[in-house]
């Protein structure tokens, strides 16, 4: 009798401790998983921190002795950068390509994968089937032939011989991630709409385009960064361009013999300053459309 | 909708098919031309600078440097005699053994322990950050972290602490310090006595090549020892001054203290040891009789860790012996798992958030119904969990192959040219070669690279389609 009268008083002490249980048992995944984020902070801090200190701390110290002494910072390096290094141009050629190219992919893909979806036609999936290939086509696969092409067509070292470069190759992915979503578009509403009279643009244009927002959002920001972070296109059309974009910029700064690291930390971390807020403005969507496209 | 994990997950949902385009005539016409209209502009683009160059690049990998006269297989031949080629195919074939595993493994174990931190929000942003940085600039932030000097990089500062903690360095640690008068320096960085004392009898140890700086604070005149009944005593002090005598300790020639000395029988292995006090004097009490030798310790001169040169070429894999294209074929230098460590930094946050969807998306009351059993956390994980979460993993496994075997940008931003040679990539070598002009060669190249990437293609076209 004893022995079932026991665990009564007990029972509200039960909660309390499973409580304290918990926390012990979280304690240790908590205490490492802080360590692991700072570890992965402290890349990124290093650049930044070296990039407003003078070349000369650089070679004195560690960067992470100025942080305790922050008076020593100092925004020389940007100073200086924006009126010799070229980077103004370089930013605004970034940008000529990089908005180009991402509305571009959104617009074709967009109209691509209607097609897929909404349109009957023989062949149809035979096409996704090459779309799907062609998505991990390597980049260097057709470097030679299409800078062969642009010296015909007069669009060699040339904006716009980049920015198609990364439509083409922004597109095989950027219609799946499309197709995918589009499929899930319940077609009673395109029928609907059918029946009212509305061809295939007004459908396009009135249902299907404003209900696929969201993944044209996740689309536009993986296009943008991929665009915006590529050196291998860049350096292989626009190498002798006169105001060559960030990425290619850089490379030609740490090239160059003696460049000091004020010069490169500083180009760096303002070719990182976009992508970054893109990053954290958008960083659902981002996730969205790194999700959805696994395989790329 | 836009339940997008399921796209990583599971085969697509085929779109029905069950727009109704209207009948035959009129109606067909208008469709075609709707699909000449949507599918136009990405089939135009898509045919001209994805499809025809890469078939185009097939046919010039038979072709000659100019492009004009067929070489047969003479490209792939000459392509797989070079070092270069050899060094690229090794460093790929490194990355592909080792990178897939390591992020999809690392995104294994974060995507797990963030399902149990209240943060898991902030965790996942800050090591999903990495995503938007260009590979490039990510070269550029890993030099500054792998920095040889430990006063600047923060790798080797973290490195010298803990080597400094362990093995401390001298107080000696002076380039140009070598014994003058009654020593010899030896191999193992130690100096030894040139005569044998017995107890009683005093040993006078100069030392020469140190800077009146580099003298320890506190550090008296020394003077001639004498002798103590049944010990050994000296003196180890600077023999250097103006006018002063090698042998001879002179006015104001300053001793040596806390030199670590160690008193040998001879032939026989250390006895005692000791520490010299301010004016460089020592001594051993208590010394049975016998014939002795002093040893001022190596530990003195122990020089502090000078950092790791970890973008450097030093091979992890023994390669004497070996010859040249055995050595290209089996080296494995420091710098490709530096270069692996810091594409980690990148990737492990995809893995993280792929990998965490696919755990979000796990039946839950399978789990649930495992815990009832009795099974313990870590079976639940290793017979349930794991297997459900197979064809993620494989997703991420997959894609992460193909990533490694495009790798360009962060071997151009990270890697010095010292080690450039020895850091070489297939996408690197084909890039080298097309700023060469020697199209032929590079063609065959991105050729090899494709068939690389052909089983992924086959995969993926599996997968999507169920």
């Amino acid at each position: 009798m004893t022995a079932i009268a026991a665990p009564a008083p007990e029972a509200p002490s039960a909660p309390r401790w499973a409580h304290l249980r918990r926390i012990l048992k979280s304690t240790p995944v908590n205490v490492l998983l802080v360590a692991v984020g700072l570890l992965w902070l402290v890349p990124t801090v290093g650049l930044l921190v070296t990039s407003f200190r003078p070349a000369a701390d650089y070679f004195a110290s560690g960067w992470w002795q100025a942080i305790a002494h922050p008076a020593v910072l100092t925004v020389e390096n940007y100073r200086n950068i924006l009126h010799t290094g070229g980077i103004g141009d370089a930013l605004i050629t970034t940008v000529l390509i990089t908005v180009p190219a991402t509305l571009l992919v959104v617009l074709i893909a967009s109209l691509g994968a209607y097609a897929l979806v909404f349109l009957r036609w023989p062949g149809r999936d035979w096409v996704f089937v090459l779309l799907v290939a062609l998505m991990v086509v390597p980049l260097q696969m057709a470097l030679i032939p299409v800078a062969t092409l642009y010296g015909h067509l007069g669009l060699y070292g040339t904006i716009p011989g980049v920015v198609l470069y990364h439509v083409a190759f922004g597109l095989p992915f950027a219609i799946f991630l499309m197709r995918n979503f589009y499929s899930g578009i319940p077609k009673d509403l395109l029928e609907a709409a059918r029946i009212d009279g509305a061809n295939e643009w007004m459908m396009f244009r009135r249902i299907v385009l404003p209900l696929g927002m969201p993944a044209l959002a996740s689309l536009a920001i993986f296009q943008f960064l991929w665009v915006w972070n590529d050196l291998l296109v860049a350096l292989s059309f626009l190498g002798a361009y006169p105001h060559p974009p960030l990425t290619v910029n850089i490379f030609n700064k740490l090239s160059e013999f003696g460049t000091s690291i004020d010069v490169i930390s500083t180009a760096s971390f303002i070719s990182m300053i976009i992508p970054l807020v893109v990053f954290f403005a958008f960083q659902r969507y981002f996730v969205r459309g790194v999700l959805a496209g696994a395989v790329k | 909708m836009a339940t997008v994990p399921v796209a990583a997950v599971e085969p697509l949902a085929r779109p029905a098919p069950d727009v109704a385009t209207g009948g035959p005539g009129r109606g067909r016409f208008r469709n075609s031309i709707a699909v000449g209209l949507f599918m136009g502009p990405a089939a135009i683009v898509l045919g001209a600078i994805v499809v025809y160059p890469t078939v185009d690049t097939i046919i010039r990998s038979f072709f000659d440097k100019s492009g004009n006269t067929f070489v047969g297989t003479n490209n792939y031949r000459t392509l797989f005699g070079t070092t270069e080629m050899l060094i690229a195919i090794r460093n790929n074939a490194i990355w592909v053994i080792v990178f897939p595993f390591l992020v999809t493994f690392a995104g294994l174990v974060f995507a797990v322990l963030t399902e149990r931190i209240r943060w898991a929000t902030a965790f996942k942003t800050v090591v999903f950050m990495p995503m938007a940085i260009s590979l490039f600039a990510t070269g550029v932030i890993w030099r500054i972290v792998y920095e040889t000097d430990p006063h600047r990089g923060v790798i080797n500062s973290a490195v010298g602490t803990i080597v400094d903690a362990v093995h401390p360095p001298g107080l000696y640690a002076l380039p140009n310090i070598k014994p003058i008068s009654g020593l010899a320096a030896q191999p193992d960085g130690s100096m030894l006595s040139n005569n044998t004392v017995q107890p009683g009898g005093t040993l006078k140890l100069g030392l020469t090549g140190i800077l009146p700086e580099n003298i320890p604070p506190g550090a008296q005149d020394a003077h001639a020892p004498s002798g103590a009944s049944g010990g050994v005593s000296g003196a180890v002090w600077r023999n250097f001054s103006p006018g002063g005598q090698i042998g001879v300790i002179g006015n104001g020639e300053k001793g040596l203290p806390g030199m670590h000395l160690t008193l040998l029988r001879d032939g026989n292995g250390s006895v005692a040891s000791t520490t010299s006090v301010a004016d460089g004097s020592f001594r051993f009490n208590d010394v049975s009789s016998g014939s002795y030798r002093v040893s001022v310790d190596s530990s003195n001169f122990r020089t502090p860790f000078g950092g790791t040169n970890w973008l450097g070429i030093q091979s992890l894999t023994p390669t004497s012996g070996l010859g040249s294209t055995a050595r290209s074929l089996l080296t494995i230098p420091l710098v490709d798992i530096s270069e692996i460590i810091a594409m980690l930094w990148i990737w492990s946050g995809f893995a993280m958030v792929v990998i965490g969807a696919g755990l979000a998306a796990l039946n839950r009351e399978v789990l649930e119904a495992a815990k009832v059993d009795g099974a313990n956390e870590w079976q639940t994980f290793r017979k349930i969990t794991l297997p459900l979460l197979r064809p993620v993993l494989i997703v991420v496994f997959i894609t992460m192959i193909i990533n490694v075997l495009k790798i360009f940008d962060i071997i151009l931003g990270l890697v010095p040219d010292s080690s450039q040679h020895e850091a070489n990539v297939i996408a690197l070598q084909m890039w080298h070669l097309y700023s060469r002009f020697d199209y032929g060669l590079s063609s065959a190249v991105a050729v090899v690279l494709f068939v690389l990437v052909v089983p992924v293609i086959f995969f993926n076209i599996r997968r999507i389609r169920g």
